[in-house]
């Protein structure tokens, strides 16, 4: 009788254990541009497209490696308005979006958020400033990021622009442009077509979206 | 032998054809006398050429990201909407000369009005708006500038964001700026930066 008391109450505890879930991180890759929309021209005559293609692919690798689990808004050259974008995004309700786009103008990496003004959390949050809610949480993640890409050794820019597809995500959200490095005399010392220069970028990437879920799971 | 009711007839016509050649001759003098009061009305002064004052414009720089004023004499018109229409052909001048910190093609052409109307209140309608109050800048820029803009976030928002500081370093009482390419709404100036929203001036501080 004891002893199946003592087992009732240890089933118990194991499945109480059971119900406690893991933190859920999951971040949001969007490659900008797609399909008819080919974004800007790139120096070596690749689209932006294709860039910000390549790249969220090679990020979203060396996020699963490291346990991330990933959404992406295209796998493919498909064009995709920025209301769906933002709507996949909103859907997955991300712990991070990363908006990928690129550039031949200017330097190093160039780190965006939302030009909204921060706003408190509301029942109902109008889609066009979905975003102000979330700015606290963006300008953090900028800040990771930023960190992340000056330890690797790059260049880095912050600033704040009007991009629809990140006014309307409610998660943090950054929108990361990819430019050439450049050194002394704005002398380009790695364009975009520079695979390891690519590879550099998409590692530091993701190490600080690693960071960043360290610093969210933290209390 | 002609019937008399066919000479009556023909008599009729022949007068209505007279009456009404006198009658189009006296339209074509009187149109022909309107013409030339319209062209007596027409300027025909020189315009009065604008002093060159000083003015700053606030100038973008893609190898820092940055916005910097700087100090240019031009002339300017006492007419806000052409002293804004001036300034912002000038900063797009800069930016289209080689070597210039900011590459955008185009030049000062680009910018095809400058509209100055009351700043939008909640509390005030358009017609109650005080004299001196903030205005709201809606810039009508060519298709062709939009079309040849540097693709890329910071290109674009550096644009931007050098117009609105440009407005309103030199006109004061712009707080806000709008955009138009050819007279129309459009999504994005070259596919990043969002056109449809109102811009604060504020947001287009330079660094000192």
């Amino acid at each position: 009788m004891v002893l199946a008391i003592v087992a009732a109450i240890g089933q118990l505890a194991v499945a109480q254990n059971s119900t406690v879930q893991p933190t859920r991180f999951v971040v949001v890759l969007d490659a900008a541009h797609g399909g008819s929309d080919t974004g800007g021209r790139l120096a070596n005559g690749q689209f932006e497209k294709s860039f910000t293609l390549s790249l969220s692919g090679r990020l979203r690798s060396l996020l699963a490696a490291r346990g991330i689990q990933v959404v992406t808004t295209r796998d493919s050259d498909t064009a995709l308005e920025p209301e769906r974008r933002a709507e996949i995004a909103n859907h997955a309700q991300a712990q991070a979006c990363l908006s990928l786009h690129a550039s031949e103008s200017g330097s190093g990496i160039h780190l965006f958020t939302s030009s909204l003004a921060p706003a408190q959390l509301t029942r109902f949050a109008a889609w066009k400033t979905a975003q102000s809610a979330s700015m606290g949480h963006s300008l953090a993640l900028a800040g990771t990021l930023n960190s992340a890409l000056l330890h690797a050794g790059m260049k880095v820019t912050l600033g704040r622009t009007a991009l629809p597809v990140i006014d309307s995500m409610t998660c943090p959200a950054v929108a990361v442009e990819v430019a050439p490095e450049r050194g002394a005399g704005y002398k380009t010392t790695a364009g975009l077509d520079d695979k390891n220069y690519q590879a550099r970028v998409a590692t530091a990437l993701a190490a600080a979206l690693v960071e960043w879920r360290t610093e969210a799971a933290q209390p | 032998m002609i019937p008399r009711y066919q000479k009556i007839l023909f008599g009729t016509l022949l007068l209505a054809s007279l009456v009404m050649g006198v009658v189009l001759w006296q339209l074509r003098e009187r149109a022909h006398q309107r013409m030339i009061a319209g062209q007596d009305a027409a300027p025909t002064s020189a315009p009065e050429v604008a002093p060159t004052e000083q003015a700053s414009l606030v100038v973008a720089n893609d190898s820092d990201s940055s916005l910097l004023t700087q100090i240019h004499s031009l002339p300017l018109s006492s007419d806000p909407g052409a002293r804004a229409r001036a300034v912002l052909g000038k900063l797009l001048d800069l930016y289209a000369a080689p070597g210039s910190t900011h590459p955008v093609p185009g030049g000062g052409n680009s910018v095809a009005q400058v509209f100055l109307l009351p700043a939008p209140d909640a509390g005030a309608s358009p017609q109650n708006a005080p004299q001196n109050g903030p205005q709201l800048a809606v810039v009508n820029l060519t298709g062709s500038f939009a079309a040849s803009h540097p693709s890329g976030i910071e290109a674009e928002t550096l644009t931007v964001l050098s117009i609105c500081g440009t407005l309103s370093a030199n006109l004061p009482r712009v707080t806000e700026v709008r955009f138009l390419v050819d007279g129309q709404q459009r999504a994005t100036l070259a596919g990043h930066a969002d056109l449809t929203r109102t811009y604060l001036t504020a947001d287009a501080v330079p660094q000192p």
